[in-house]
């Protein structure tokens, strides 16, 4: 009985106070960062990843806190997810959806925000 | 890091230099031999850690990727696939001009003698849990001129990003492909392109939602570059 009671005022409580949509975890992001971006904005974010030199467009310099805050967190979220050309930039910059979800993208905008602007190593 | 890899190399060299055990135990040691580095039975894991520590390419799915010729031929002669290993962030460093390929920081694949690359090439080719992914695929090979297949891989598909499609030009990150032809099944190039995640949930190789003919395209062009020409009759 005790439990049955725990129980409808956790639901009851689910419904009256929704849990908000987990924070973006940057230090997450920062480990999708060196799997998926590096190889062309570099280890350090600085847009000379080992395959830049081979691309017709530079990759952004992620570190750029000026470039970096002329662009919105959907923005980037639209970049990556669905790729350059979606927010008409290179196509060289491809869409990430088959490989991230949406919640590991949003980490991926959060460690962004504290590479280009937060001083994040 | 590179000590670790040497000691891991060598090790892979000692334990290769063990395949002329009797015909009977072979799956078993080549398995155990070839995990030193690759992942012999699935599925692949989504886990992030596990693709950072990767060594080399997955094998559990050998059979429905390699080409069997190919690959006896490789394995006595190996030559290096991915310019940037298997994890390119493990084999990049600084430099003045930006990051740069640390070639000391990459190990050579050991090379086996023909007997024992007959018989591993032979296990490897039964490891086939993906076939079900590669029925889905209609593909018969045709032809793409050297000239527009390169303009899509390169300007319209951005392949060349991480992929070379001739010894010198293309990205350092994925494989290279001007061989790809030679070393991969048909069926698998067109399956994999379509749908990378499929056969490893943590692939650098993005979605790109391509149609069947773009698919095709792309085949045909890695068709074009790395078909061997055929021998003088």
């Amino acid at each position: 009985m005790n439990k049955l009671f725990i129980l409808a005022v956790f639901l009851c409580g689910s419904i009256l106070y929704p849990r908000p949509a987990p924070a973006a975890d940057a230090a997450q992001g920062k480990t999708l960062y060196r799997v998926y971006c590096t190889q062309c904005h570099g280890l350090s974010g600085d847009g000379k990843g080992i395959n830049a030199p081979q691309l017709s467009v530079q990759p952004r310099n992620h570190r750029d806190r000026a470039e970096m805050s002329a662009r919105t967190d959907d923005d980037l979220f639209k970049a990556i997810k669905e790729g350059g050309q979606a927010v008409n930039k290179s196509i060289l910059m491809p869409n990430w959806d088959g490989n991230m979800t949406d919640a590991e993208i949003h980490d991926v905008v959060a460690y962004l925000r504290a590479l280009c602007c937060a001083g994040a190593k | 890091m590179r000590k670790v890899i040497a000691l891991g190399g060598a090790a892979l060299m000692t334990a290769l230099s063990m395949t002329s055990a009797p015909a009977a135990e072979a799956p078993a040691s080549i398995q155990k031999d070839c995990a030193v580095c690759h992942q012999m039975s699935g599925p692949a894991s989504p886990d992030l850690a596990v693709r950072q520590t990767r060594k080399g390419p997955p094998l559990f799915f050998a059979g429905n990727k390699f080409r069997r010729d190919w690959l006896e031929a490789w394995l006595q002669k190996p030559t290096r696939i991915r310019p940037a290993g298997d994890f390119a962030p493990d084999h990049a460093a600084k430099g003045p001009e930006g990051d740069a390929v640390e070639a000391a920081s990459l190990s050579d694949h050991p090379a086996v003698d023909a007997p024992a690359a007959k018989q591993i090439a032979d296990y490897l080719m039964t490891l086939t849990p993906n076939t079900a992914l590669l029925a889905k695929e209609d593909y018969t090979p045709g032809r793409v001129s050297a000239r527009i297949g390169a303009m899509d891989f390169v300007k319209f598909k951005g392949c060349s990003g991480c992929h070379k499609d001739t010894p010198k030009y293309g990205g350092f990150s994925g494989p290279e492909l001007h061989t790809a032809w030679q070393r991969l099944q048909p069926p698998f190039i067109v399956s994999y392109i379509r749908d990378p995640a499929a056969w490893e949930p943590r692939t650098l190789m993005p979605n790109k939602h391509l149609n069947t003919a773009g698919i095709h395209k792309l085949a045909n062009y890695l068709r074009t570059i790395g078909e061997k020409p055929e021998k003088a009759k």
